[in-house]
């Protein structure tokens, strides 16, 4: 007792008698600790990111890769390029796909699961987490091999299974109608796990009285889940959203893998093409189209906060 | 009611309290919420889920195990009928896989030590002390979180050829040394932490250095597995700027030589991509089962705070 009220005065006492030498190493330490970071941030980030703006503005490109400086400005022409490139269209047509359908899906999918596992089932609960987060933790470019495999046409497993139902499967990948949907699947299978988890933890915060006084009054379980899990969970589910389609705006493995863009380009997406342009040596155009992506994650992902965020 | 608050431990032998509130919680939302009918069909619908998730590993695993002619029979036999080690044979022996082994290793345990040092460094900082300048260290910081490789590695490939780090170790891991993501979880991990034990050691003549290593930096043991695991994971897995900045197989990383094959020549020795593809993904999932929960917290802890 006579410690804890002893303590307060003694501690307004110090902080009293601190105010300069002690307060002066704390700024000190404060940038002391900040320099290392910063040091390796600005040079490998901050300044690429600056510099990556204003080399769109540029006709740099690799020759010129030894004196980035003596290139010459060419105003918004790189940006210009990009409204009759008809590859770019096609490649951002193709994000656009990807993104619509595939973003959808891997959450529509994931709140099925996170809800099933919500219901109150006890037994394997932690194995089916586990089981559910597994593709997430492997590499996409061993997971895109993996699924090549088994969408061959022939031996794969996928048309021989289709086989059993009577079904003959398309050559997946090699056709223009399938391939982007077999990297849709392939994506929603690799990605729920996460969403899962994140789910999971905001089903949490939804209150059983409120289902249980809702039950009482005569709500079905649709109904419940429609009035109180869904709005409830609308922080989350905006989290979850923006995660899935940041990352899915720059999908690029598993076409450069599993299709190579092909057939017909018909896989080729944003940040592959912003790939190969850097591969022909247009390092400006490259540059100009990675800043037209960041853009539209930028938009797409206020309007999501908009759409989604909390309403005041 | 009455029976819930009371504290006595014979109480909770009684029938009668085993029906109160705490006890029985979970089990009277099944009753009430999920009707135990619906509970067998919850259990089929998420057990055919893990099989379609977990499917396509086994078969990657038994197709590791195939011959070549095996492999591009229809249609496939359900178990390999003459199982063999050959596929690792080659791409222990044959390939440099051993070296890409080494060079993933090598990468992505020195950018998680890079980012354990400086991001909890910066993220005690950016929590506890305070200095001017701070806020906007934090937006910088913060706001590069979205940004995506696609948009730096253009520039960043110019900065690196003019450092002379093309094809070079520095050049493959000094970009991720210092990530926004780990200052992100550092700081809301050291803002949990009470201040008045900095007070404390302050009044007791400690400096600003021994405050953070002996004293905060032991107590965030839990959010250094977390971001060493994630860390180690991510640059495990990163394939982007691999694939641009290492340009000769004895710089390539796992992912990149994979890739590298699977779209070259070999592209249909399946039973070798097979092995490969086990040989990236099994490293990582054994450290994915033991330490799972450290991954769940992870996502806990920056994705819903």
């Amino acid at each position: 007792m006579t410690t804890v009220t002893a303590a307060p005065p003694a501690d307004s006492s110090t902080s009293r008698r601190r105010p300069d030498r002690g307060r002066r190493r704390e700024v000190a330490a404060g940038y002391l600790f900040s320099l290392p970071f910063l040091a390796v941030f600005l040079v490998f980030t901050i300044g690429p990111v600056i510099a990556s703006f204003l080399m769109s503005f540029t006709d740099l490109r690799s020759a010129d890769i030894r004196n980035p400086l003596a290139v010459g400005l060419v105003g918004l022409d790189n940006y210009a390029k990009l409204f009759t490139d008809e590859t770019f269209h096609k490649a951002a047509f193709n994000t656009a796909y990807f993104v619509v359908v595939g973003v959808p899906l891997t959450m529509g999918l994931a709140l099925a699961v996170a809800v099933a596992l919500d219901t109150g089932i006890t037994r394997f609960r932690a194995f089916f987490r586990v089981g559910y987060y597994l593709p997430v933790v492997t590499s996409i470019v061993a997971v895109a091999v993996v699924w090549r495999f088994l969408l061959q046409p022939d031996s794969g497993i996928v048309n021989t299974l289709l086989g059993y139902v009577g079904v003959e499967g398309p050559s997946w990948l090699r056709s223009e109608t399938w391939a982007m949907p077999s990297l849709i699947a392939m994506s929603a299978w690799r990605n729920m796990g996460s969403l899962v988890i994140i789910f999971l933890a905001g089903l949490q915060v939804v209150p059983k009285e409120m289902h249980e006084a809702a039950a009482i009054d005569g709500a079905g379980a649709f109904g419940r889940f429609r009035h109180i899990t869904l709005p409830m969970m609308r922080p989350t589910l905006l989290f979850g959203g923006v995660i899935t389609m940041i990352g899915y705006l720059q999908f690029f493995e598993e076409p450069f893998v599993m299709t190579r863009g092909g057939p017909l380009d018909s896989t080729l997406s944003t940040a592959y093409y912003t790939y190969n342009q850097f591969g022909f040596g247009n390092y400006s155009y490259a540059a100009a189209m990675a800043y037209a992506l960041f853009v539209v994650i930028a938009l797409v992902t206020a309007l999501q906060f908009k759409l989604l965020g909390p309403k005041d | 009611m009455t029976t819930s608050t009371h504290p006595e431990p014979v109480a909770a032998v009684t029938p009668v309290v085993a029906a109160g509130p705490p006890s029985t919680r979970r089990r009277r939302r099944n009753a009430d919420i999920a009707e135990p009918r619906a509970i067998p069909w919850v259990y089929a619908v998420l057990i055919g889920g893990l099989v379609l998730l977990v499917g396509p590993f086994l078969w990657m695993l038994l197709g590791s195990f195939r011959p070549d002619r095996e492999l591009k029979q229809v249609p496939p036999a359900w178990l390999p009928e003459n199982p063999t080690l050959e596929n690792y044979r080659t791409l222990f022996t044959d390939l440099e896989f051993p070296t890409f082994f080494f060079n993933s290793t090598v990468v992505a345990v020195t950018i998680t030590v890079g980012n354990l040092i400086f991001c909890s460094m910066l993220g005690y900082a950016l929590a506890k002390l305070h200095f001017p300048g701070k806020r906007v260290i934090f937006t910088l910081v913060l706001g590069t979180l979205m940004v995506p490789g696609v948009v730096t590695f253009v520039p960043l490939f110019v900065l690196v050829s003019n450092l002379g780090m093309v094809n070079s170790f520095p050049g493959l891991i000094a970009p991720f040394l210092a990530g926004p993501f780990g200052v992100f979880l550092m700081r809301q991990f050291f803002q949990s932490l009470p201040d008045e034990l900095i007070h404390a050691a302050r009044v007791d003549g400690a400096g600003e250095f021994r405050i953070f290593r002996s004293i905060m930096l032991p107590l965030c043991k839990p959010a250094l597995a977390t971001l060493g695991i994630l860390t180690f994971l991510a640059s495990w897995n990163n394939f982007l700027w691999p694939l641009v900045v290492a340009q000769s197989e004895d710089k390539y990383t796992l992912p990149v030589a994979l890739a590298i094959y699977a779209i070259g020549e070999n592209n249909s020795d399946y039973g070798l991509l097979m092995a490969g593809s086990v040989a990236i993904i099994v490293p990582v999932l054994l450290v994915f089962l033991v330490l799972q929960k450290h991954f769940v917290r992870g996502i806990a802890m920056t994705g819903i705070k």
